[in-house]
């Protein structure tokens, strides 16, 4: 779920207000948005990428991760180099190689082959 | 148009053809609809381009180059596994279009292919924000108008019962809003009933919702059972790397006959009682380095946690992806995907996917495949639609079909009512033992659950004149889902593709038939006039033309 708007990093876009699918942000007294309805994050990172400042964070968790946790800690998480990690993978903002230009997967093993099944058409 | 009932702020637009949605079959469907010369407005839950299974996961595409030996074999990969339910004249024209369109994508989308060392380019598969975001870049220059955050909640129909557009809630408005238009294309996705897999939490089904409402069949809905692998924590269902992973018991030892592809059942059947591990310790270290350009997103639990996956051992669990990964969905009459209601046609994981995948998974490439051509041919088909109707459109007389949720059959219930139905369906859907290991003594008391749950939300649920309306309709669509879904599976009184039955073990030669499914209030099912063209059938075809 998201867990971190970076204060010091947010240039108060409102990219993330507009790209969430899910309507997770509003927009913030003094530009920085506020994560108003983190019950309905679907953890699917896309805000992350579309931050333009690398300013926010996603944990990989679906629910809220425990108060305590280092996830929650922008300095931890930005020490890690996680946050807006996401963006950084794939290759968006100035001066990256999109990810997609290099997205070549490795050859899938095959399963073993299936019993031959006897209704043949 | 003339409209009856209007609420006075609300927002009116009108439009040649309405595109809803806004995943790849939206948007193919809406770039198709303006390019073929319609006036096109297309609405998106959320955000078109962020939002839907594919901008969320990336995928890999049915991209076959035009040579028989290939398209005869990529044809032939499903079928067994699909129950030979699926359609060759369909895979055909589906691999055509795919590859027609991919190519599109690359030379006027510009998209970022992986060059192939040999002067071309890697066209196989897609990374979602990548893919999503060109899209919406050739919607703008297109002329399509795109409004974002506007779910749409029900359709608009005209006199005779013609699709003459739809309504829905424009949240950052805060206002209730109307297309009126030629044709609608419903591209809304599949239903993954809530249940936090991948970008799928918008895909609840409003669209079949709709289509029912309006008439319209539904075909597969058997094929709905799809569950997705996940590290136990995560929304994270991207399950291709899963093919490298070995899975264990707590104790550290194998879990015989677990797997990905096949197998699933075996973790399934485990997690009802233990914990079930993984590790993907298959792969060597090219592979490794080949998965991490490739699919991104499949690391970020694990990088984030601090585990790694190569050499950890770390839990899983299996998410419910109903129709986005099964196959069921809005039935298809024409292959301009047109459906049995005039002026309406379907796209994506809204529409079934039997045709090219049988009672077998899309994932992985058939279902990416089917988005282009399918919402190719929607918008196409909308369009010319739209067109023939002339300066008629503006004058027709529109109702509202919206039922359940919207326009209780009783007394309005309390607000906040949505969330308890929304439980009450997952309890019936998402436990393993009732929906993947199937067998009548659980189906037939799930769906009495589910139909009681329905019943009384038929009666009382109501969303009001405010963004509540969203979250009813949901309720409503995931609940008929849930029926439509145990039906099928009732009636198909055997095993084939997705739907296994541990009381009916094998298939009967004499139900190689598609089952369709309509109604709400009550539900109708039945064999599908229309015989699958298998391989055999196909030849034949071919042979008299
Ligand atoms: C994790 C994952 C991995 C996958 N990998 C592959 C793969 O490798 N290969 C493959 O072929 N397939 C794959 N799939 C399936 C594939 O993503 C889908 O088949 C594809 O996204 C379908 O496109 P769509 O446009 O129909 O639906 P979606 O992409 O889901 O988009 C649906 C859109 O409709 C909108 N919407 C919903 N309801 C409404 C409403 N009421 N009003 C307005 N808008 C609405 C949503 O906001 C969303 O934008 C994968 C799916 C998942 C979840
Ligand atoms: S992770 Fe997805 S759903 Fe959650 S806030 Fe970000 S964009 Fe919204
Ligand atoms: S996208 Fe980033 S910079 Fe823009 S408002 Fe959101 S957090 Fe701030």
């Amino acid at each position: 779920m998201i867990e971190i708007v970076s204060q010091e990093r947010c240039i108060g876009c409102d990219r993330c207000v507009e790209v969430c699918p899910t309507s997770v942000f509003d927009t913030g007294p003094g530009g920085i948005p506020v994560i108003a309805r983190v019950q309905d994050c679907q953890t699917c990172f896309m805000c992350e990428a579309y931050c333009p400042v690398d300013a926010l964070f996603v944990a990989p968790q679906a629910e809220p991760v425990e108060p305590g946790s280092p996830l929650r800690d922008e300095a931890y998480v930005t020490a890690a180099g996680l946050l807006g990690g996401y963006r950084k993978k794939i290759g968006w903002g100035r001066g990256r190689t999109p990810g997609a230009l290099r997205a070549v997967g490795p050859d899938l093993p095959r399963p073993t082959p299936a019993p031959p099944r006897k209704e043949h058409r | 148009m003339t409209v009856t009932g209007l609420s006075p702020h609300t927002h009116e637009l009108s439009a040649g053809v309405f595109v809803v949605g806004g995943g790849p079959a939206a948007a193919w469907a809406a770039y198709k609809a303006a390019q073929a010369g319609a006036d096109v407005v297309l609405a998106d839950k959320g955000y078109c381009g962020t939002s839907g299974a594919t901008a969320a996961a990336g995928t890999g595409v049915w991209y076959v180059p035009p040579h028989p030996a290939e398209r005869e074999k990529a044809m032939a990969g499903r079928e067994a596994l699909g129950g030979y339910l699926a359609d060759r004249r369909w895979m055909a024209r589906v691999l055509d279009q795919t590859y027609e369109g991919v190519n599109e994508l690359a030379d006027t989308g510009r998209y970022p292919f992986p060059p192939d060392g040999a002067g071309g380019q890697l066209r196989r598969g897609v990374q979602g924000p990548e893919y999503m975001r060109r899209m919406r870049i050739l919607l703008r220059r297109a002329g399509v108008r795109i409004l974002d955050h506007s779910p749409v909640v029900e359709l608009l129909v005209d006199a005779d019962g013609a699709v003459a557009g739809a309504a829905g809630y424009q949240r950052r408005h805060d206002r209730p809003y109307r297309v009126s238009a030629g044709a609608v294309v419903l591209a809304t996705g599949g239903c993954a009933f809530l249940s936090r897999a991948l970008g799928c939490d918008v895909n609840t089904g409003d669209g079949a919702l709709m289509a029912a409402e309006a008439g319209a069949e539904l075909s597969g809905m058997e094929f709905s059972n799809a569950y997705a692998l996940a590290p136990e924590f995560s929304s994270v269902t991207k399950t291709a790397y899963y093919s490298f992973a070995t899975f264990y018991h707590e104790d550290g030892t194998v879990l015989e006959g677990a797997g990905s592809q096949k197998g699933r059942s075996v973790i399934a059947r485990t997690l009802l009682t233990e914990k079930v591990y993984c590790r993907i310790d298959r792969a060597d270290a090219d592979a490794q380095r080949a998965m991490r350009l490739a699919q991104a997103n499949f690391f970020l639990p694990f990088d984030r946690m601090g585990i790694d996956p190569f050499t950890q051992r770390f839990p899983v669990t299996l998410l419910l992806e109903g129709t986005v990964r099964g196959t069921g969905g809005i039935r298809i009459t024409g292959d301009d995907c047109a459906t049995s209601v005039p002026g309406l046609y379907v796209a994506g994981d809204a529409a079934t996917r039997e045709l090219i995948c049988g009672g077998f998974t899309g994932g992985g490439s058939h279902n990416a495949a089917w988005a282009i051509s399918s919402g190719t041919w929607a918008g196409r088909g909308a369009a010319r639609h739209a067109a023939s109707l002339g300066p008629l459109t503006a004058r027709r007389r529109v109702s509202a079909l919206g039922g359940a949720g919207l326009r209780p059959t009783g007394k309005p219930g309390r607000p906040g009512a949505a969330r308890e139905v929304v439980a009450a369906v997952q309890a019936e859907v998402l436990p393993y033992e009732k929906n993947l290991l199937r067998h009548e003594d659980r189906l037939a008391p799930a769906l009495a659950g589910l139909h009681s749950t329905w019943s009384g939300l038929r009666a009382s649920l109501y969303g009001g004149d405010g963004a509540e309306v969203v979250a009813t309709r949901q309720a409503a669509a995931l609940a008929a889902h849930g029926r439509w879904m145990y039906t099928a599976a009732l009636a198909r009184q055997e095993t084939r593709g997705m739907h296994k039955r541990e009381d009916r073990p094998g298939a009967d030669p004499s139900s190689r038939r598609r089952l369709l499914v309509s109604g709400l209030d009550e539900i109708q099912v039945r064999p599908d006039p229309v015989a699958p063209v298998g391989p055999q059938e196909y030849a034949g075809l071919r042979a008299a033309s």
